[in-house]
């Protein structure tokens, strides 16, 4: 019989989530989650800046949409007190294990269609600055990662607000890195570096050391 | 024999981790021990193998303009597959130590683009190649990645001991050590490419010259 779950984070928290996403557990930089955008796009710091505000957009609108699909749809009932299946599967029948990532990533996928459709309409300057990078995001793992460790991945049970609000920071977070990184990358194109280390190989050397400095941060959320 | 040949170029001459550099996230993230990424790499290939046949078999049915939902509906069935399989068969440390990353297969770069790149046009037995190539590839990346970081940051190979009063250098088993590791392998593999490539057309300054070059050297 699955216990009913009781959320652990509460409003006071907010601020302790902002530190620990943005610096303290960053997701490219101490979780290695969206290395790919993160070595593609950072080239020059307009694509990166581009980028990086598209995985904040997605990353909010599907911690959201992903946080009600886990407690309203794959949890059993009798754990999350409301399950639109129930009728169908029982009280007790959990589809987590077996639907999670198929949902997840439907739930991205659309989610990001979405977007473009409706950014394409009514904001289009926006949509034209963006538009490229939207479609990438579907298949930026930072995206189903804080989906992932806003539900099943996650140590504490976080609230809905909680979940969102992870989901903004971590995108925070991502657009630091990226506008850090293609900085350091812009300087790097002038510099005499030896012909077997030029592109990919020292930008994770970069990323190295920039993984290095932003562990100083480490003690911030206690 | 075009099974060898293709096996060598999707293990070597194409290797996921050092020559596409794709999929880097699980490589780095689960590589603190060799066992950890032992077990990332083949939960990796099968799904890889997997989607690669399935895919080949389907590519006649699939319209072209859907195949991205489609590429995703059948990655993600495999990876929910292994990720039921590790919970069943493999110790809980491992898996929890592996985590989010077994999930998040269905987004890996290797395999979404090998379903694209390769699988989508070539035929079932071709895509099986290519998935075991692949997969022996990125099983070797990841076993060298993860038993650097083990040796040099826990002192350790598969949790044994392996030198007697060594301290560990944390900071290799840490997220920095991980970038670090990687960037040095891919310059080292660079420098072979480069030198292999230079081999492979030598200047031979001590041969007389032809004709055609004098010819073109006095216009």
């Amino acid at each position: 019989m699955p216990v009913a779950m009781t959320y652990t984070m509460g409003i006071g928290s907010f601020f302790t989530i902002m530190l620990s996403m943005v610096f303290v557990s960053n997701f490219v930089l101490a979780q290695f989650l969206g290395l790919c955008p993160f070595l593609g796009v950072t080239k020059r710091t307009d694509s990166a800046v581009g980028m990086g505000l598209a995985v904040i957009f997605v990353m909010t609108m599907a911690s959201s949409v992903t946080w009600i699909v886990y407690h309203y749809v794959l949890l059993p009932e009798s754990v999350s007190g409301f399950n639109i299946f129930s009728g169908i599967v029982g009280k007790n029948t959990s589809l987590e294990l077996v639907l999670k990532t198929m949902s997840y990533i439907l739930v991205i996928a659309t989610l990001v269609q979405l977007v473009e459709l409706v950014m394409k309409k009514n904001t289009p300057a926006l949509y034209r600055a963006l538009g490229i990078y939207l479609p990438l995001i579907t298949t930026n793992c930072a995206v189903l990662g804080v989906a992932l460790l806003n539900t099943t991945n996650t140590s504490e049970v976080l609230d809905f607000w909680a979940a969102t609000i992870q989901g903004f920071w971590a995108g925070v977070g991502f657009l630091l890195v990226m506008v850090l990184m293609s900085g350091i990358r812009e300087r790097i194109d002038m510099l005499p570096v030896p012909e077997a280390m030029r592109g990919i190989p020292i930008a994770f050397i970069c990323t190295a050391m920039m993984a290095l400095s932003f562990m100083g941060f480490g003690g911030l959320t206690g | 024999m075009w099974v060898w040949r293709e096996l060598v170029r999707a293990a070597v001459k194409e290797n996921p981790s050092f020559v596409l550099v794709l999929g880097n996230c699980p490589t780095l993230a689960v590589t603190v021990a060799v066992i950890n990424g032992f077990w990332m790499a083949v939960a990796a290939t099968g799904v890889l193998i997997g989607s690669n046949v399935i895919i080949a078999m389907l590519r006649k049915i699939i319209p072209n303009e859907i195949r991205i939902p489609c590429f995703v509906i059948v990655i993600g069935g495999f990876v929910t597959m292994a990720e039921m399989l590790l919970k069943a068969y493999v110790s809980e440390d491992i898996n929890r130590a592996l985590g989010v990353f077994i999930p998040l297969i269905v987004v890996n770069c290797i395999i979404f683009g090998r379903a694209e790149a390769y699988a989508y046009t070539h035929t079932a037995a071709e895509g099986l190649v290519d998935g075991v190539g692949m997969g022996i590839g990125y099983l070797f990346a990841l076993l060298l990645i993860s038993a650097i970081r083990e040796v040099a940051g826990a002192g350790t190979f598969l949790g044994l001991q392996v030198f007697r009063g060594y301290q560990p250098a944390y900071i290799m088993i840490m997220a920095p050590g991980a970038f670090l590791v990687i960037g040095l392998l891919l310059g080292v593999i660079n420098t072979i490419r480069l030198s292999l490539a230079k081999r492979a057309q030598p200047v031979d300054y001590a041969r007389p010259i032809t004709s055609k070059e004098m010819a073109a050297a006095g216009k």
